[in-house]
């Protein structure tokens, strides 16, 4: 799976092309002909989806503080447990710690590519579990500057790429993706995002609202491998340029392959999450 | 009921040494009555404070639990208000895609907003709320299979709940006091009666539904005229041995979030069918805000032909205001309107986290235009507001 990951990223590399032309390996087909920039684009993110593949499963804690203008703050604390589905977008669940008011509060979902997400809610004060429409992915989640869709896994088929351009970014060095969702109710028009070219970690990212104007930049800092193989960032920052509020993520007790199987991603079990 | 806490408790201090998750909340409320009362004695205005704690215990990779949620009201001016309950004491026991819970519980089946018709598991505490929404503690053993093809539930219920009703001094109670030591029941085991409820649900693509059968002691108690201890005149609660059949459906479509529930319910005194169905819609975003806006309509229909029921042909609008702020404020504003008697109430809820971990509450309460021949006619002159300040920890 990597070697074959690698392989197609050196379509990407015109001088590569070249020196791999030139050594006579004309049996590859799919370099065969120039990618255009969506073609590589889409590569590059099919890489990325590739690299990242088998996880099977993860747990982590989220540490979410909001920060507005004047710097006054706000926290919420959030376990989220995924399931990585294959052949579909993965199973999720977080479990609301803080604020106190909706601690025990718990949403499930089951993220799907262009169809609708399937999202359930437990209320632990009426104690109800309730269906609810995910089609809100635009709206701010717990009040932050990440909207839903930020927060959402990240299916191939949401968006349609292009590769804009290689920069060096900080101690690496990214492709620029542009992505155009291609889901319905995106709070987007477009965004730029940084992947390093050796694991497609996402170094930055830069939103764009319906108007096409800047709103929001995302970087992800202190990366840490997993497994000898996955990375996830221990700190994530949001800033709205718009609105002057930013909201940070710390991500602490990542475990990765915890035996975690279908049965606790289900919306009948969700009351009992712990 | 001794025995089962005994053993409760037996299996709190015998699993191992963990860590006790705590929660709950501390809570003082002011309800102020502007009108005059109605009824004798009944109080304007009230200052009360509630306290409801939850400890939590997972052990066994969290396939067994224990858990406990208490509450407590104290209530200088009415007594039937000033009360506690058990809301939970159960031990959960998981193993695979069986579920054992055994103690007391709260359940909730439904999906409509405007009256809970199929939610029948326990009994409410009429004296915290004429929504229905909170309930007193039942004592069950409830078995749970979660299958690929649905999930069933079996209900088997050791005992009965008597509802809360207001003393003389409280406001929103009927014209006469109910007296509850005086209570009489169809069941010759009375309050020991044991009670049966089966549950399926299950979803399918954007539809989730459920179907429910109770047969036990009927939750709404029916009502005799007698005298109480002093010679006065007092309602003494009725309660008939019943079956229930219940249906409840609700559908996804984008922004619109259809809802159905449907009920049959067969006592001594009578048979007849219930529904309330509607949607709810919600814009999200709206005018280029994170302010969410939910239009709500259901219709509610009783074919006993009483015409005088609550909820027998009556439609309920409301509207849900989520601003998605860094406080989370919510509004929910509904209005209920009796179509045959033209009767109409109206309430607006309201709430707001302040810092992290307070919470302020306010609730609006108006009746009007109640027809003389309707039960919400000893409600009239009891329109509220409630101010709430919670402490959560």
């Amino acid at each position: 799976m990597l070697n074959k990951a690698r392989l197609n990223k050196i379509g990407l590399n015109k001088f590569m092309v070249k020196k791999l032309l030139l050594i006579g390996l004309m049996t590859l087909p799919l370099i065969s002909h120039a990618q255009t920039a969506e073609e590589q684009g889409l590569q590059v993110a099919k890489d990325g989806e590739a690299y990242d593949a088998g996880f099977v499963d993860f747990t982590a804690n989220m540490l979410m503080t909001l920060k507005n203008k004047k710097g006054d703050t706000s926290s919420r604390q959030i376990r989220i447990r995924t399931l990585e589905v294959v052949g579909d977008g993965d199973k999720s669940l977080s479990i609301f710690d803080q604020p106190a008011d909706v601690k025990g509060t718990a949403m499930l979902t089951y993220s799907h590519g262009l169809k609708p997400d399937d999202q359930w809610l437990y209320l632990p004060a009426i104690k109800r579990v309730k269906r609810i429409s995910s089609r809100n992915k635009s709206g701010p989640f717990m009040g932050s500057e990440f909207a839903f869709e930020d927060l959402g896994s990240q299916e191939i088929e949401k968006y349609s790429y292009k590769l804009l351009r290689e920069e060096a970014c900080g101690e690496f060095q990214c492709f620029v993706l542009e992505r155009i969702p291609a889901y319905k109710y995106s709070g987007y028009k477009r965004q730029h995002v940084w992947l390093d070219k050796e694991a497609y970690r996402m170094i930055k990212a830069d939103f764009y609202d319906r108007k096409n104007e800047l709103l929001k930049t995302l970087t992800s800092t202190d990366y840490q491998q997993f497994l000898g193989h996955y990375w996830r960032p221990r700190k994530m920052e949001m800033v709205n340029h718009q609105n002057g509020k930013s909201t940070t993520l710390l991500w602490t007790d990542y475990a990765f392959k915890t035996g975690l199987t279908n049965r606790d991603f289900k919306s009948q079990t969700l009351k009992r999450a712990r | 009921m001794k025995a089962l806490v005994f053993f409760l408790c037996i299996a709190v201090f015998s699993a191992p040494v963990m860590a006790f998750e705590y929660s709950g909340n501390i809570a003082a409320e002011y309800q102020l009555f502007p009108q005059k009362a109605q009824f004798e004695n009944q109080l304007d205005n009230n200052l009360t404070f509630s306290f409801k704690p939850k400890v939590t215990k997972t052990w066994n990779k969290g396939n067994d639990q224990l858990s406990i949620e208490l509450f407590f009201r104290a209530d200088d001016k009415d007594a039937e208000r000033n009360h506690a309950d058990i809301r939970e004491f159960k031990w959960l026991h998981v193993n695979g895609s069986h579920e054992w819970r055994v103690g007391v519980d709260t359940v909730f089946w439904g999906v409509t907003e405007s009256q809970h018709l199929v939610d029948v598991i326990n009994q409410i505490d009429r004296v915290e709320g004429i929504d229905g929404e909170e309930k007193l503690g039942q004592q069950m053993i409830n078995f749970t299979s979660i299958q690929d093809w649905g999930t069933l539930h079996v209900f088997v219920m050791p005992g009965f709940r008597e509802s809360t009703y207001p003393s003389q001094q409280g406001r929103l109670r009927l014209p006469l006091v109910v007296d509850s030591s005086q209570t009489v029941y169809e069941s010759a085991d009375e309050e020991n009666n044991i009670d049966y409820a089966l549950r399926f649900e299950h979803y399918i693509g954007d539809t989730e539904f459920g179907l429910s059968w109770f047969d036990g002691t009927n939750r709404d108690a029916g009502f005799i005229p007698g005298l109480d201890a002093n010679g006065e005149p007092v309602l003494i609660p009725y309660y008939s041995q019943m079956t229930q059949f219940g249906l409840d459906l609700q559908s996804i479509a984008g922004d619109w979030l259809w809802k159905l529930e449907m009920i049959h319910r067969d006592s001594t005194e009578e048979s007849f069918n219930a529904m309330t169905a509607g949607f709810e819609y919600t814009c999200f975003g709206i005018l280029d805000s994170p302010v969410d806006m939910g239009v709500l309509l259901e219709y509610s229909l009783d074919d006993r032909n009483m015409n005088s029921g609550i909820f027998d042909n009556d439609v309920f609008v409301g509207f849900r205001f989520a601003f998605n702020d860094v406080q989370s404020t919510d509004i929910l504003a509904g209005f209920i309107m009796d179509t045959d008697l033209k009767s109409q109430s109206l309430r607006v809820e309201a709430s707001r986290r302040l810092g992290d971990s307070w919470k302020f509450t306010g609730e609006l309460q108006f009746f009007d235009q109640i027809a003389d021949s309707d039960p919400l006619k000893a409600f009239e002159s009891d329109d509220y507001l409630l101010l709430e300040l919670a402490k959560y920890f």
